[in-house]
């Protein structure tokens, strides 16, 4: 038996590689035309592959367990990939740019003179509210002017088609790893479909990272020391800390490894003695940064990073306090924050956001607590939320209680048809749910991996993407119809 | 280099080598069992002995029969040396300091444990121990080869061989010390399995060829020892290892301390006299070296992989 597309059922969603009727989109057509040539045993073969490369290839992701020595799963991985054609990508590319471009320029504004507030735009006691607006930032100009480094913004596709914005994780966003291993695990195991098409590489991430890395240094030498700053082993995503550091070649260092010394430096502690740090590239939360400046309860920072960031004399990507955009309630403001700061209406649209700190939009909420979303402003990872459809009427009233008691908390949104891609399941497909996790790295100039991380609900019918609760991963395939 | 990663990397190559050096004492005592006639009672407690163990073997054993004893050495999760504590212990340094060595050496150690720990049913039984052992032996072989021809020779790599040749060093005497240790008597009727002993203990090390090519004489117990003592080329030789280890110790900064030790440790075995040593004499000596050694490692921790924590050096001292 073979794969039928025409058996294929993704009824009521939008499929990435499927139209009704079975058949397939254009940019997967050589995709679906090949799959549907492998008998079942080649299909077995494939995934027994596959499944080898990646516990070959050490590509897990960490899951702490208290009891035994074993810490880390092997990455789940569908060997289907999703393809998107160059020439809707390069639409999407476009949006992001513009997206992060305003971000940073929203950013680098609360951190001066707040014009955006004195023009009204966005409201002065959203701020007041904020958690993760950092006061000792003020006035501060990092290097280039630029906050957020490294961004990686949830993209979902609703059931007509539209790509819109879930979030930007502008903090430490992860994942970016899974993406350029996934890559190399296709090639091991579906060589020949790289031959049949255009499927643009994704390799060149680490090289960018480093480059941006590296021109943030605040000394002007040849070789600036760049390093990775992790909170160590147990973290969920130290395999991507490492792998990073070790594509870019430089040292994967711990909050104990690194010392800041009178002179207000950052020192690393080497077999030859200390050592200068010029840019680090931080995996660790604001808050666990700096014992000295934040919680001092942080075993994982290191005490006086802080102060040598603020004196000028080390770069940290992402900077402090560029948290205060990732919130769900600025979210709900980023298209009026492009409008104001670059003049241009968004090209990437939100998902519809009500704010429920507005009299009016939080009418409608409460009214129609059944047919919504309601995200609180500063969790993530999908605590916290309620999805209005499928909650009972209990969970609705609680609801409508919190978001009376603290409105700035909550946004609400209609709950999206998330597009769905086939999937294997044993040797036949099934549609699966799915988002898109881009990363946009802004330095000198701004960088979009081609395409991003696929992450896919393994689950029938859930959309729940998180590796930790059964979610997987696709490679990404942004496929050029013209060059070929 | 990050003190914490020359730390990692020294750790990871001493728990390789452990495991391999692991694996070759149990071959060499199964072995000696099979050479001995059958009236001698040559038992499995001696192994634990020579890793000074008991204790640990102890609170969850009775007693020392061969199935015990096995599986303590090779599959006991609880005891820190065994193969597979030794090989997860490897995987966990090798983990954190994967930026650092080689994708494929990662890749190689990561599978060789996964391996050891799938197989390990196979190393109870006496059918297949053998090849179990020597699948291991040749995947840390593999590793260091792979090491050596693809990683930089730079300071990481220096404590690569440094973790390496200390713990070869070491291992070695054990595994002469299975033989010296007071086993057998010396004397009388067991004479004629004498030099068959020591031949198993050469080609526990795979050093049996390299013995005949370099000594050009049959296996006698003095030269034996001689050979493993204090033989420069030979790479398992503790002279060999011990002169490594100074080497290395030359590349790397601030070595004064660990390097003086290294040389007192090669001139201590160059005067050793194995023609003079009855086996009590070849056990104390032994004694003596893994003494020297653990000096060395010392001294090691504290020049490289404690700078500037004195709290750090005085909790591990």
């Amino acid at each position: 038996m073979t794969i039928r597309w025409k058996d294929y059922q993704a009824t009521g969603f939008h499929d990435e590689l499927i139209r009704s009727g079975g058949r397939p989109r254009d940019a997967a057509r050589f995709l679906t035309r090949w799959l549907s040539r492998l008998r079942d045993d080649d299909i077995r073969e494939r995934k027994a592959a596959a499944e080898l490369a990646i516990s070959v290839m050490g590509i897990t992701f960490t899951v702490y367990s208290e009891e035994g020595g074993s810490i880390d799963r092997a990455w789940p991985f569908d060997l289907i990939p999703r393809v998107i054609a160059k020439q809707e990508w390069d639409g999407i590319e476009a949006g992001l740019r513009q997206r992060v471009q305003a971000l940073n320029l929203f950013i680098d504004d609360l951190y001066h003179d707040q014009k955006v507030i004195r023009d009204g735009v966005f409201p002065r006691e959203l701020l007041a509210d904020s958690v993760n607006f950092r006061k000792p930032c003020m006035g501060m100009n990092p290097p280039l002017g630029v906050w957020a480094h490294i961004c990686g913004s949830d993209l979902i596709r609703d059931r007509d088609g539209q790509v819109y914005v879930l979030e930007d994780n502008l903090r430490v966003p992860s994942g970016v790893s899974y993406m350029l291993e996934n890559r190399k695990v296709m090639k091991r195991v579906l060589p020949e479909l790289f031959e049949e098409a255009s499927i643009q590489p994704v390799d060149d991430y680490p090289s960018q990272l480093f480059d941006m890395l590296a021109s943030l240094s605040p000394r002007m030498v040849e070789h600036p020391e760049v390093v990775v700053l992790t909170p160590g082993i147990y973290n969920s995503a130290y395999f991507e800390h490492a792998y990073l550091a070790q594509q870019m070649g430089c040292e994967l260092v711990e909050g104990a490894d690194l010392v800041v010394n009178d002179d207000d430096c950052v020192y690393m502690r080497t077999v030859e003695g200390l050592s200068r740090v010029d840019v680090v590239y931080r995996r660790i939360d604001d808050l666990f940064l700096d014992p000295e400046a934040f919680r001092k309860d942080s075993q994982v920072g290191v005490p006086g990073l802080f102060r040598a960031w603020q004196k000028g004399n080390v770069a940290l990507a992402n900077a402090p306090g560029c948290g205060v955009a990732d919130d769900k309630v600025v979210y709900a403001y980023v298209p009026d924050i492009i409008r104001y700061y670059l003049g241009e209406e968004a090209l990437l649209p939100n998902v519809p956001t009500f704010r429920c700190n507005d009299p009016l939009q939080r009418k409608h909420v409460l009214a129609n607590l059944d047919q919504l979303v309601v995200k609180p402003a500063n969790e993530s990872g999908g605590y916290g939320m309620l999805i209005g459809p499928q909650a009972s009427k209990r969970q609705r009233s609680e609801f409508a209680r919190l978001i009376r008691h603290d409105p700035r908390n909550y946004v609400a949104q209609p709950l999206i048809a998330l597009s769905t891609a086939p999937t294997l399941v044993d040797t036949h497909v099934e549609a699966r749910h799915l988002d898109l996790r881009p990363f946009i790295l802004s330095g000198q100039q701004m960088y979009v991996t081609t395409g991003g991380l696929t992450r896919v609900a393994l689950r029938k019918g859930s959309t729940v993407v998180n590796s930790s609760q059964g979610g997987g991963s696709k490679d990404t395939w942004i496929v050029d119809l013209e060059g070929h | 280099m990050l003190s914490r990663v020359a730390n990692r990397i020294y750790w990871m190559a001493r728990y390789l080598e452990r495991a391999e050096n692991m694996a070759r004492l149990v071959n060499v005592n199964a072995h000696l069992l099979l050479d001995l006639p059958l009236r001698v009672h040559l038992g499995w407690r001696p192994l634990v002995e020579i890793l000074g163990s008991e204790t640990l073997f102890e609170a969850t054993h009775d007693e020392y029969d061969e199935r015990s004893v096995v599986r303590f050495l090779i599959g006991d999760p609880q005891y820190p040396s065994s193969i597979i504590s030794a090989l997860a212990s490897a995987r966990e340094n090798a983990r954190t300091v994967r930026d650092i060595i080689p994708r494929e050496a990662w890749e190689q150690i990561n599978e060789l444990y996964l391996n050891a720990r799938k197989n390990l049913p196979s190393a109870y039984g006496q059918r297949k121990r053998y090849d179990y052992l020597n699948s291991l032996i040749l995947g840390n072989q593999q590793i260091t080869g792979l090491l050596a021809g693809t990683m930089s020779h730079d300071n990481g790599y220096a404590f690569l061989r440094l973790g390496r040749n200390l713990e070869r060093a070491d291992m070695t005497t054990r595994i002469i010390d299975v033989r010296s240790a007071d086993l057998l008597p010396d004397e009388g009727e067991l004479s004629p399995f004498e030099n068959i002993q020591w031949m198993s203990v050469l080609k526990s090390l795979t050093a049996y060829q390299m013995y005949r090519r370099e000594m050009r004489l049959q296996v006698r117990r003095p030269d034996v020892i001689a050979f493993l003592f204090k033989n420069l080329r030979f790479p398992r030789a503790i002279y060999h290892c011990i002169s490594t280890v100074a080497g290395c110790l030359e590349d790397l900064p601030h070595n004064e301390a660990p390097l003086r030790q290294a040389s007192h440790l090669q001139r201590m075995i160059s005067d050793v006299r194995p023609e003079t040593l009855d086996q009590q004499g070849l056990h104390s000596s032994i004694d003596d070296l893994q003494l020297g050694f653990a000096g060395v490692d010392a001294l090691i921790s504290e020049s490289y992989f404690f700078t500037g924590r004195q709290e750090q050096s005085q909790a591990t001292g």
